[in-house]
C-alpha cells in the first residue's frame, strides 16, 4: 500500500509504524546537508552583527573586543553624510519604483494589443535581451551614449534643447534620472513578462460582453484588464516596497565619481566605502543592519496592510 | 469584431502601437550598434563627434589596446569555469533539495521548508559574510566563485513548484517496486525536470557570469582569478576616470592633434564594452525559450 493515501477512517499517523524510517531517512540525507549549507551561509553570519556594537578590529578575538553599545548608531544618525545617502537611496527607488512600474505596466497593455503575431515576439525577444546584461555592461553603453561626443548630446543639440555638449554623468542633478532610465531600459521588457502571463488568463468572456455593451478599446483596458491584473500588480508592488531601501548598487559603483557623488552614493555605496576603502567595519555593519532591519519592517507592514485591504498576500 | 476594422479611429490606434514598439526595439538596440561602431572607429576621429551609425575610419587599435592591458583570455577562462561548475552544483544541490521537499510524506518538509524560505528575506550583510568567507579560507581561492553561491531559495521555489506538477502515481508505483529516494530522483524525477531545470540553469549561468563584486572583495589579490567582467569594470572604471581629463583636453583645443593611432578612454570604453557584451549576446537566441516558460511556472509559487 502506497504510505500516505489516506483512506477514510485510518488514522493519518499510521503509515509511519507500518513503514518506519527507510524514506525518511533517505530525504534526510537529501535535504539536511542542503539546509545546512543555508544555515551556514545565511543565518550564521548574522552573528557578525554583533560587530556592530563592538569597536571591531579584526585582529582581536571575539572575547577581547571593545564593547561600545549603540555608538557606532548613534554616529550613523547623526552624520550628516549618512542624511544625504539615505536622501540618495529613497530617492533612487522611488524613481526606479514608479518609471519600473508604469512602462512595465504600459508596454504589456501594447504589446497585448498587438495582433500581428510577428511584430510581438520579435519585439518582446528583442526587450527582454538587455536583462541578461551585466551592469558593467549597460554602465558602459550608458557612459558610451552620454558622452560630451555621444549621441545623446547629439540629438539634443540638433533640437536646439542645449546649445553645447554637457558631462551628463558629471551634472550631480542627472545621476537619479539617468540610474532610473538605465533601471527602465534594462528591465522594462523582462517585466512585462508577469504582466502579459496575467492578462492571458483573464476570461475572454469579459471582453465579449463588455463588447455587447458598447465598450470601446481603451474602456475594456481600463475597466476589464487593469482590475483583473491588479492582484498581480499588489503582490508586486508589496514586493517592491520591502525592498525600497535596494536602490542599487553596482550602477552606482560603476558610475558615481567624485563630481556627482553628493548624489549618486547610495546605503550600499556607505557601506563598501566605510568598509573596503576605510576599515571601519563596525560602522559599515551598523549601516547594513540598519538596511536589513527597515527592510523586514517594510516588508512585514506591507504584507499587512494587503490584508486589511483584501490584497492577495505574499508572505 | 463587431466594428468596421478600418475606421480613423483604429488606423491611428495601429499607427500608434507600431510606433511605441519599434521605438523600443530602436531603444533597445541603438546603444549596442552605436558601441560597436564607436569601438572600431578611430578614436581620434570620434572625439571630433558624430559617430552615429557607421565607422568613418576603421580600426582595431581600441581592441588590440584592450587585448594587451587585460589578460582577456584568462578571465575568459576563469569565468566559463566558474559559470560551468556553478551551474552544475545548482542544478544538482537544487534538485535534490526541491524534490526532498516537494514530497508530503517527507516528514520534516514543513520546518526545513520554512528554513529554506525563510532564508531569502534574510541577509547578514557585506561584512558579516565577508568574514564568514575569509574564516573558512576561502579568500583569493577559485572557490570563493562556487561555493557561496551554490544554492538560492528563489530556484528552489521554481523547482519545488514544477515538481509538485509531477504525478503522484509515478513516484510511488515506483516506491511499490521498491526503488528508493535516491533512485527514484535520479531516474525518473531528473529527467522529468529538464524544462525547468533548463530555467534554473539560465538564471545561475547569466548571474555567475555577470558578477564581478565577488572579485573585489574575496580574489582582488590573486590576478589570475580575475573574471571577464572584472577585467572589463577595472578597465571602464580606468576610463571613467581618465575621460574626464580627456574632456577638458578637448575643451582646451588639443583634441585636433591627437593622431589615429591612439586612442582614448572613450574607445577603450566601447571596445570593452563589446568584448563584455558579445558572449551574453551569442548564447541569447538559443536560450531565450526556457526563460517564459520557467518564470511562469515560478509565478504560481506559495
Amino acid at each position: 500500500m502506497p504510505p500516505f493515501s489516506r483512506k477514510p477512517g485510518l488514522p493519518r499517523r499510521k503509515p509511519f509504524v507500518k513503514k518506519p524510517f527507510v524514506n525518511q531517512r533517505d530525504f534526510l540525507l537529501m535535504s539536511v546537508p542542503v539546509v545546512l549549507y543555508v544555515v551556514l551561509f545565511t543565518y550564521a553570519p548574522l552573528w557578525g552583527w554583533t560587530m556592530a556594537f563592538q569597536n571591531f578590529k579584526p585582529s582581536r578575538t571575539f572575547w577581547t573586543q571593545e564593547w561600545v553599545g549603540f555608538q557606532w548608531f548613534e554616529y550613523l544618525f547623526s552624520d550628516d553624510s549618512f542624511v544625504r545617502i539615505m536622501r540618495n537611496t529613497l530617492a533612487m527607488s522611488g524613481i526606479n519604483l514608479v518609471l519600473g512600474f508604469v512602462s512595465a505596466i504600459v508596454l504589456a497593455l501594447i504589446l497585448n494589443e498587438m495582433r500581428q503575431m510577428f511584430f510581438k515576439r520579435m519585439a518582446q525577444t528583442i526587450s527582454y535581451l538587455p536583462h541578461f546584461l551585466s551592469w558593467v555592461v549597460v554602465s558602459g553603453l550608458v557612459a558610451t551614449m552620454l558622452a560630451s561626443d555621444g549621441v545623446f548630446n547629439q540629438i539634443l543639440q540638433t533640437l536646439g534643447i542645449i546649445q553645447k555638449p554637457l558631462m551628463w554623468l558629471g551634472e550631480p542633478s542627472a545621476f537619479w534620472w539617468i540610474v532610473g532610465f538605465a533601471n527602465v531600459w534594462k528591465e522594462v521588457g523582462w517585466n512585462t513578462i508577469i504582466y502579459l502571463a496575467a492578462i492571458s488568463a483573464i476570461d475572454p468572456a469579459l471582453y465579449e460582453a463588455a463588447e455587447m455593451d458598447g465598450c470601446n478599446r481603451y474602456q475594456k483596458m481600463w475597466s476589464i484588464t487593469l482590475p483583473s491584473i491588479r492582484p498581480t500588480i499588489m503582490v508586486l508592488l508589496i514586493i517592491s516596497i520591502g525592498y525600497i531601501m535596494e536602490s542599487g548598487f553596482e550602477i552606482q559603483y560603476l558610475l558615481g565619481n567624485g563630481m556627482n557623488q553628493d548624489y549618486s552614493q547610495s546605503i550600499d555605496i556607505y557601506v563598501v566605502t566605510y568598509g573596503l576603502n576605510l576599515g571601519n567595519y563596525s560602522l559599515a555593519t551598523a549601516g547594513g543592519m540598519f538596511k536589513s532591519v527597515v527592510n523586514i519592517i517594510l516588508l512585514l507592514s506591507a504584507n499587512s496592510f494587503a490584508r486589511k485591504m483584501g490584497e492577495e498576500r505574499l508572505l | 469584431m463587431i466594428h468596421s476594422r478600418f475606421t480613423l479611429e483604429n488606423i491611428l490606434f495601429t499607427s500608434f502601437k507600431f510606433v511605441v514598439v519599434m521605438g523600443l526595439v530602436l531603444i533597445t538596440l541603438y546603444p549596442f550598434w552605436n558601441t560597436v561602431v564607436i569601438s572600431f572607429n578611430a578614436a581620434g576621429d570620434t572625439i571630433r563627434g558624430g559617430v552615429t551609425v557607421w565607422p568613418r575610419e576603421w580600426t582595431m587599435t581600441n581592441y588590440k589596446a584592450v587585448w594587451v592591458t587585460a589578460n582577456i583570455p584568462q578571465a575568459f577562462f576563469v569565468s566559463v569555469s566558474r559559470t560551468v561548475i556553478t551551474t552544475i552544483l545548482n542544478l544538482a544541490v537544487t534538485s535534490m533539495l526541491a524534490y526532498a521537499l516537494s514530497r508530503k510524506e517527507f516528514r520534516f518538509r514543513r520546518p526545513l521548508t520554512l528554513i529554506v524560505v525563510l532564508s531569502m528575506y534574510v541577509n547578514a550583510g557585506l561584512f558579516p559574510n565577508y568574514f564568514l568567507i575569509r574564516g573558512l579560507g576561502l579568500m583569493n581561492t577559485f572557490w570563493v566563485y562556487v561555493v557561496p553561491t551554490m544554492f538560492a531559495g528563489f530556484n528552489f521555489i521554481i523547482m519545488r513548484t514544477f515538481m509538485r506538477t509531477i504525478p503522484e502515481s509515478v513516484i510511488e508505483s515506483a516506491r511499490m517496486d521498491g526503488a528508493r529516494e535516491f533512485f527514484i530522483y535520479r531516474t525518473i524525477i531528473f529527467p522529468l525536470c529538464k524544462p525547468v531545470l533548463a530555467t534554473v540553469a539560465l538564471f545561475v549561468a547569466v548571474g555567475a557570469w555577470n558578477s564581478w563584486f565577488d572579485t573585489v572583495l574575496y580574489a582582488s589579490r590573486n590576478p589570475d582569478l580575475f573574471t571577464l567582467q572584472y577585467q572589463l569594470m577595472s578597465m571602464l572604471q580606468s576610463s571613467m576616470n581618465q575621460s574626464r581629463s580627456a574632456a577638458d583636453v578637448g575643451s582646451s583645443g588639443m583634441a585636433a592633434n591627437i593622431n589615429a593611432s591612439m586612442v582614448t578612454p572613450q574607445s577603450i570604453r566601447a571596445a570593452t564594452t563589446v568584448i563584455a557584451a558579445v558572449p551574453i549576446l551569442l548564447v541569447y537566441p538559443f536560450l531565450q525559450k526556457y526563460f517564459v516558460v520557467g518564470l511562469n511556472v515560478g509565478s504560481i509559487k506559495e
